[in-house]
C-alpha cells in the first residue's frame, strides 16, 4: 500500500466523552472474558458479579457525567447521535441493567444454584448434567454475555445509521439468544425458546438488512439524515424507499413485539430464565423503542403519511392481540408476555403521534413499563414448588393470605401495568394517549382504551385469585429472597410509585430530550 | 400561655395516639395517662384563660397560626386557633366536665376489658372537639366535626358485641352524615360567594353579602346543626346512641358534642343577622325539638333515654335562643354551659344508679332509692332542681333569659318555651318520683349501693356547677359583657316584665311539678308499663315516630332504589359486561390457535403480515 493513499484516509474523530458509557461496558465485558479465562473456578462467580456492578454503576456515573443541554453532537463519522434522547435511554437502559444483573446473580432462591444450567452443554438429563450440578458448578459465562448485550442496547436507540444500527442490534440480541436457552429448570422448552428466538430473528434481521440495501439506492446514503434529506428532495413518491422503509420497520417492530411479528414474545418469556425475561422485557423494550422512535422520527418523517395506514393497523392488531389472547393464558409468565405485546401496542401510538409531547409521553412509558416488568418478573421467580418456579396461575390461588406482602406488591406491578392512577403505568399511558389525541389519533385512542380494559380483566384476575380465591392445595411457597431480589423488588416498586405519584421531575428532565437531525 | 396553646388539643391526641398504637402494653396505666391528658388539657386552658382575663375586651382575641394547610391559587385554608371568650368557654367546659368523666369512668369502666380503649377513644373526642371550637376557619371546623363524628360513633359502638349497640352508632353515623353534607354546601358556598372559609374574613365579608347568599349559608349550616345537635327532622339518633357507656352519654350526647351546633350558629352570626328567613328557620326549628323533646321525655321508662329526650328539649331551646340573634346568643350560650353541669352530673347520676342496680335501666324497677344511694340522691337533685328551673338554681337564671328573649321576640314563641318549662317540670318529677321516691321495685337479686367515690366526687363537683354556676356565670363573671365582643349582645326590649314573667313562669313549672308528683309519688307505678294509654302516650312512647317517618319517607325508598339499581345492574350491566366478557373470551380461544409453537408457522404468519403490510401500503398509496 502506497503512502499517498494512506493520506486520503481521514481518522474520524471519536468523541470518547461521549461515548464513555459505551466504552465502559464493553470494556466491562471484554475484563469479563478474561475474567473467565484466568480466574479460578471457585472465586469466578463473585468476581464477575463485582465486575459487572461495578462497570455498570461506572457507566450510568459516565451517562450522568454528560451534560445534556452542552455538548452534543453527531461522532465517528456521524454514525452515533448524542442527544437528549440518547442520554436518558441510556441512563434507563443502564438502570435496568442493574436491577437485571441483581435478578441475574440471585442464587438463594433455588436450592441448587442460581436460575442457569450448571453446564449449558450438558445434554438436558444427562448423567453429566447431574454431575455438573452436583458439584455445584456455575456458568459464569452468562455475566460475559449480559454485557455485551448491555453494549450493544446501549448502542442500538443512538445508531445514526442504518449500518450501525444493524451491527447494534446483531450485538445485542445474539448473547440474548444465548441467555435464553439456559435455563437450569425446564431445559427443553428453554431451549427451544432459544432456537425459536434465533430463527425468526435472524429472518427479522434479514428483512432490516434488505430494507437499509434498499433505502441506500433511494438516498445514496445509509445515514438518517441524509435519507431524510433525500426524501424531502424528492418530489414524487418512491416505491423503492416505501419498501426500503416497510423492511427496515419490520425489523424494528419484531424487537419490540409488535403483531404480527409477536410470535415469539411469548415462548421465549416462558422458556427463558425469569432473570432473563426480566431483563429482556425491560432492556430490549426500550433500546428497541428508543431505535424505532429515533429512525421514525429522524429518518422516515417525510413517509409519515404513507406508513400510517400500515402503522395504524400495526398498532391496532398488536393492542387487541395482546389483550385478548391475554385473557386466555392460564400460565404468568405468558400472561405477561402478553401484556408486553400490549404495552408495544400503546407505545406504537407515542411513535405514530410525531410530537415532542408522544416523544416526552413515550419516554416517560418506557422508563415506568421497564421498572414495573422487572418487578413483576422478579416476583415470579420468588413463587416456586418442588418442580421449580410456579408458574400455572391457579398455583397462584390464596397467595394473598400466606404471603401478604409479595401479594401486596405483585398488586401494585399490576395495577401499574393496567395503568391505574398514583402508579407509572398510569401516568405514562395518560401522557401518551393525551399526545395521541392531540394530534387528531382519537381512533386509536379510543381502541387504546378499550384494549386497556380488557387488559384489565386478566390482571384483577390475578388479584382476585391471589386474594380472594382459596388455595387449590398444591404445595406452592413463596421463597424468601436473598438481599439482591429483594433490593431488586424495592426499588422497582418505589419507582412505580414515586413515578405515578410525583412524575413531574422526570417529565422536567424530558424537557431536553429532543432527537438530533 | 396562649403560644402554648396548641398543646390543647396536643396532649389528648397524644394520649389517644399511646393508647391505640401502644395496645395492651399500656393496658395497666392507659386510664391514668387518658385521664392526666384530659387534666393537663383542662390546666392549659385555665392557664390561657387566666392571660385573657389580664387583657382588655378588645384584645382578647389571639389567632394562632400553626402551619399553611392548603395553598392553591388565592384560597389559603391555615391550620390555625382562634383564641377568644367564646371558644375559650368552650374549652374550659370539654376540658372540665371531660376530665371530670375521665375520673367517674376509671372506676366505671372498671371491670371493662377494653378500658383503654375507651379511654383512647375519650382522650380523642376531647382532641377533636377541641379542633372544633378552635379553629379559625370552617375547613379546620370540619375536621374537629368530623372527628367528633368519629369518636361518637366508636363509642356508642364500643360494646359492639351488642347488636343494638351496633346498629345504634351505624344509625348515628349515618344521620350525622346527612348533617355533614350541609356543613360541606355552606363551605362551598362560603368559598364561592366570599373565596375565604376563615371566620374573621366570612364575617367581614357577610356584611356586604347579598340576603339570598347569607340565606342559603344560614340554612345549611342549619342542616349541619340539626344532625350534630339532634334537632328536628335529624333527632333520631340521639336515643339510639344511650346504647354507649353512661359517661360517653354524659360527655358527648349530653354536655359537649350535641351542642356544637348551637357554637356553629353563634359562630356564624354575621351570616344569621343579615338573613331573616335563615333565623326564622332556627327558631321554628328549635321551637318544635325543644317541645317533641320534652313530650318524648314524658314517656320513657329508660331512664338514660329520658334523659337523651331531656337534652334534645334543652338543645331546643339553645337553638331557638340562637336564632333570636344578638338578644338570643350570649342567653343560648349561658344555657349551653349551665346545661352542661347540669346534665352531665344528671347522667353520671343515672350511671351511678344503674351501676348499683345491675345495669337495669327500667325506672319502673327503681323506686325508694334515696335511701340506699344518698350522694347520687342529693347530687341527682341538684340538677333535677336546675333543669326545671328553681331558684337559684343554674337553670334558673339562662332558661329564664331565654323565656324572656323569645317573649320580645313574639308572644308565640314565648309561650312555645313556657310550655316546654311546664313539661320539663313535669317529666323530670316523674324521673325523679320513680327513681328516689316511691316504694321500692327492685328485683329480686338486686342490692342497690352507693358507687365508689371516683364516681361519686364528679358528680358532687357537678353539683355544685348545678347549684351554683348560674349565678357564678351572671353575677360574678358577667357573662353578657364576656361574650359581647364576639357574638353581640342587645338587651330584650318589648314582652311582659321580669316582674311578671318569673312569677308565671315559676307558676307553670310548679304545676307541671305537681302532676309529676301526685301520679308517680303518690300512686302506685306499675311494674309493668300500661298499655291501655291514650294515643299521645303511644305516640312519645314511639318517639312521636321519628324513626317510621324515617323509614316511609328515606329508608323504604332508598332500599327500593338500591333493590332497583342491583337489579338494573345485575341484568343490564352486568349482561352488558359478561357478555362482552365471553365475546373476548370466545375470540380469546380461537385466536390463541395461531400460537401453534411451531416456528415455521410463526415465519409463516411473519411472511403473510409483510404481504398484508405491503398490500396496505399499495392501496394507499394508490389512492
Amino acid at each position: 500500500m502506497s503512502s499517498a493513499l494512506i493520506a486520503d484516509i481521514t481518522a474520524p474523530s471519536v468523541n470518547y466523552y461521549m461515548l464513555a458509557p459505551i466504552l465502559i461496558v464493553l470494556g466491562g465485558a471484554v475484563l469479563s472474558v478474561l475474567v473467565e479465562a484466568f480466574y479460578p473456578r471457585e472465586s469466578r462467580r463473585s468476581a464477575q458479579i463485582a465486575l459487572v456492578l461495578t462497570t455498570l454503576v461506572v457507566a450510568f456515573l459516565a451517562v450522568l457525567n454528560i451534560k445534556v443541554d452542552a455538548i452534543l453532537g453527531f461522532t465517528i463519522v456521524n454514525s452515533l447521535a448524542i442527544d437528549g434522547v440518547s442520554v436518558f435511554l441510556q441512563g434507563l437502559i443502564i438502570l435496568s441493567a442493574l436491577v437485571g444483573a441483581l435478578l441475574i446473580s440471585e442464587n438463594r432462591i433455588d436450592p441448587l444454584g442460581d436460575a442457569f444450567a450448571a453446564q449449558s452443554s450438558a445434554l438436558p438429563g444427562s448423567e453429566d448434567e447431574l454431575a455438573f450440578t452436583e458439584r455445584g458448578w456455575y456458568q459464569t459465562e452468562i455475566w460475559s454475555l449480559f454485557l455485551f448485550s448491555v453494549g450493544g442496547m446501549l448502542i442500538f436507540p443512538i445508531a445514526n445509521d442504518l449500518l450501525t444500527l444493524f451491527v447494534a442490534l446483531e450485538v445485542m440480541s445474539l448473547p440474548l439468544y444465548l441467555l435464553v436457552g439456559m435455563a437450569r429448570r425446564r431445559r427443553l422448552l428453554s431451549q427451544e425458546a432459544a432456537l425459536k428466538y434465533f430463527v425468526l430473528g435472524a429472518f427479522s434481521s434479514a428483512f432490516m438488512l434488505y430494507g437499509s440495501a434498499l433505502v441506500y439506492g433511494f438516498a445514496n446514503s445509509v445515514e438518517l439524515g441524509d435519507i431524510a434529506k433525500a426524501l424531502s428532495a424528492s418530489a414524487a413518491n418512491s416505491n423503492l424507499m416505501l419498501v426500503g422503509g416497510i423492511f427496515i420497520l419490520i425489523g424494528l417492530l419484531f424487537k419490540v413485539g409488535a403483531a404480527p411479528f409477536h410470535q415469539w414474545t411469548p415462548d421465549v418469556y416462558q422458556g427463558a430464565p425469569t432473570a432473563i425475561t426480566a431483563f429482556m422485557s425491560a432492556g430490549t423494550k426500550v433500546a428497541a423503542f428508543g431505535a424505532l422512535l429515533r429512525v421514525f422520527y429522524v429518518a422516515l418523517s417525510g413517509l409519515a403519511w404513507d406508513l400510517s395506514a400500515v402503522l395504524w393497523a400495526i398498532a391496532i392488531i398488536t393492542m387487541l392481540v395482546g389483550t385478548i389472547i391475554g385473557v386466555a393464558q392460564s400460565d404468568i409468565k405468558r400472561m405477561l408476555a402478553y401484556s408486553s405485546i400490549a404495552h408495544a401496542g400503546f407505545l406504537l401510538l407515542g411513535v405514530i403521534a410525531q410530537s415532542k409531547a408522544a416523544l416526552d409521553g413515550s419516554l416517560f412509558y418506557l422508563a415506568g413499563y421497564a421498572f414495573t416488568s422487572l418487578g413483576a418478573f422478579a416476583v415470579v421467580s420468588l413463587v416456586r414448588d418442588a418442580s421449580g418456579e410456579a408458574n400455572h396461575l391457579g398455583q397462584w390461588a390464596g397467595l394473598g393470605k400466606r404471603s401478604p406482602v409479595i401479594a401486596s406488591v405483585f398488586t401494585l406491578f399490576l395495577l401499574a401495568l393496567a395503568g391505574i392512577p398514583l402508579t407509572s403505568g398510569f401516568v405514562g399511558k395518560f401522557a401518551v394517549f393525551a399526545a395521541a389525541y392531540e394530534k387528531g389519533l382519537a381512533p386509536l385512542v379510543v381502541v387504546a382504551v378499550i384494549a386497556s380494559a380488557i387488559a384489565g380483566f386478566f390482571y384483577v384476575r390475578v388479584i382476585v385469585l391471589m386474594f380472594f380465591t382459596d388455595a387449590s392445595g398444591d404445595e406452592v411457597s413463596v421463597v424468601v429472597p436473598s438481599f439482591a431480589t429483594a433490593a431488586a423488588i424495592t426499588i422497582t416498586a418505589v419507582v412505580t410509585i414515586v413515578l405515578g405519584v410525583i412524575p413531574q421531575p422526570v417529565f422536567d428532565l424530558l424537557s431536553n430530550a429532543l432527537f438530533l437531525k | 400561655m396562649t403560644a402554648y396553646a396548641w398543646l390543647l388539643v396536643a396532649l389528648p391526641l397524644a394520649g389517644a395516639a399511646v393508647l391505640l398504637l401502644g395496645g395492651k402494653r399500656t393496658n395497666a396505666w392507659g386510664h391514668l395517662l387518658g385521664t392526666a391528658m384530659s387534666l393537663g388539657s383542662f390546666g392549659v386552658g385555665v392557664a390561657t384563660l387566666i392571660e385573657m382575663l389580664a387583657k382588655t375586651a378588645e384584645e382578647r382575641e389571639t389567632i394562632i397560626h400553626l402551619w399553611d394547610w392548603i395553598v392553591v391559587g388565592t384560597f389559603h385554608v391555615p391550620v390555625a386557633l382562634q383564641l377568644d371568650q367564646l371558644s375559650i368557654s368552650f374549652v374550659l367546659l370539654i376540658t372540665g366536665v371531660g376530665s371530670l368523666i375521665h375520673i367517674y369512668s376509671i372506676g366505671y369502666m372498671a371491670h371493662d376489658e377494653n378500658r383503654r380503649k375507651f379511654f383512647a377513644y375519650l382522650n380523642l373526642f376531647i382532641a377533636a372537639m377541641l379542633v372544633l371550637v378552635l379553629a379559625n376557619n370552617y375547613m379546620l371546623l370540619y375536621v374537629g366535626w368530623e372527628g367528633v363524628g368519629l369518636a361518637s360513633y366508636l363509642l356508642i359502638g364500643f360494646w359492639i358485641h351488642k347488636p343494638s349497640a351496633a346498629t345504634a352508632a351505624k344509625k348515628a353515623f349515618v344521620v350525622n352524615r346527612v348533617g355533614d353534607v350541609g356543613l360541606s354546601l355552606a363551605v362551598m358556598l362560603m368559598f364561592t360567594a366570599f373565596g375565604t372559609v376563615t371566620f374573621g374574613e366570612v364575617n367581614a365579608a357577610a356584611e356586604s353579602a347579598s340576603t339570598q347568599t347569607a340565606t342559603w349559608i344560614g340554612l345549611a349550616l342549619l342542616l349541619a346543626a340539626c344532625g350534630k345537635s339532634a334537632q328536628f327532622p335529624l333527632q333520631s339518633w340521639l336515643l339510639d346512641a344511650m346504647e354507649g357507656p353512661t359517661p360517653v352519654s354524659a360527655l358527648i350526647h349530653a354536655a359537649t358534642m350535641v351542642t356544637a351546633g348551637v357554637y356553629l350558629i353563634a359562630r356564624s352570626h354575621a351570616i344569621y343577622d343579615i338573613a331573616p328567613i335563615a333565623q326564622t328557620a332556627v327558631i321554628v326549628i328549635g321551637g318544635i325539638t325543644l317541645i317533641m323533646g320534652a313530650i318524648i321525655g314524658t314517656a320513657k321508662d329508660d331512664i338514660k333515654k329520658g334523659l337523651a329526650g331531656s337534652t334534645m328539649s334543652q338543645i331546643g331551646y339553645m337553638i331557638l335562643g340562637v336564632g333570636l340573634g344578638p338578644v338570643g346568643y350570649v342567653f343560648a350560650l349561658f344555657h349551653l354551659i349551665t346545661h352542661g353541669f347540669f346534665k352531665a352530673g344528671m347522667f353520671l347520676g343515672a350511671g351511678s344508679v344503674m351501676h348499683g342496680m345491675h345495669d337495669d335501666v327500667n325506672m319502673r324497677h327503681y323506686g325508694n332509692l334515696r335511701t340506699a344511694m344518698k350522694i347520687t340522691y342529693a347530687t341527682f337533685g341538684m340538677g333535677f332542681l336546675a333543669i326545671i328551673g328553681i331558684p337559684p338554681f343554674a337553670g334558673f337564671w339562662s332558661k329564664d333569659e331565654i323565656i324572656r328573649a323569645a317573649f320580645s321576640h313574639s308572644p308565640l314563641t314565648g309561650i312555645v318555651t313556657l310550655i316546654g318549662a311546664g313539661i320539663t317540670a313535669f317529666y323530670m318529677t316523674r324521673m325523679m318520683a320513680m327513681t328516689f321516691f316511691g316504694t321500692a321495685r327492685w328485683q329480686d337479686d338486686v342490692h342497690p349501693h352507693e358507687s365508689p367515690k371516683s364516681m361519686t366526687i364528679p358528680m358532687m363537683i357537678l353539683s355544685i356547677g348545678s347549684a351554683f354556676g348560674g349565678m357564678l356565670l351572671l353575677f360574678v363573671a358577667n357573662i353578657e359583657s364576656w361574650l359581647e365582643p364576639v357574638v353581640g349582645f342587645e338587651h330584650a326590649h318589648g314582652g311582659p316584665d321580669s316582674s311578671v314573667l318569673i312569677p308565671v313562669t315559676l307558676t307553670i313549672v310548679a304545676i307541671g311539678a305537681m302532676m309529676g308528683w301526685v301520679q308517680y309519688a303518690k300512686r302506685e307505678v306499675p311494674l309493668l308499663a300500661p298499655t291501655d294509654v291514650s294515643i299521645f302516650t303511644k305516640a312519645a312512647r314511639a318517639d312521636l315516630y321519628g324513626d317510621t317517618f324515617n323509614e316511609a319517607v328515606f329508608m323504604r325508598p332508598g332500599q327500593y332504589l338500591t333493590r332497583s339499581l342491583v337489579y338494573v345492574d345485575n341484568k343490564v350491566v352486568d349482561g352488558v359486561v359478561n357478555g362482552t366478557a365471553g365475546l373476548v373470551g370466545v375470540v380469546a380461544a380461537q385466536l390463541r390457535r395461531t400460537q401453534t409453537g411451531f416456528v415455521r408457522s410463526y415465519a409463516l404468519v411473519m411472511v403473510l403480515g409483510v404481504v398484508v403490510i405491503g398490500a396496505i401500503a399499495a392501496i394507499v398509496g394508490m389512492a
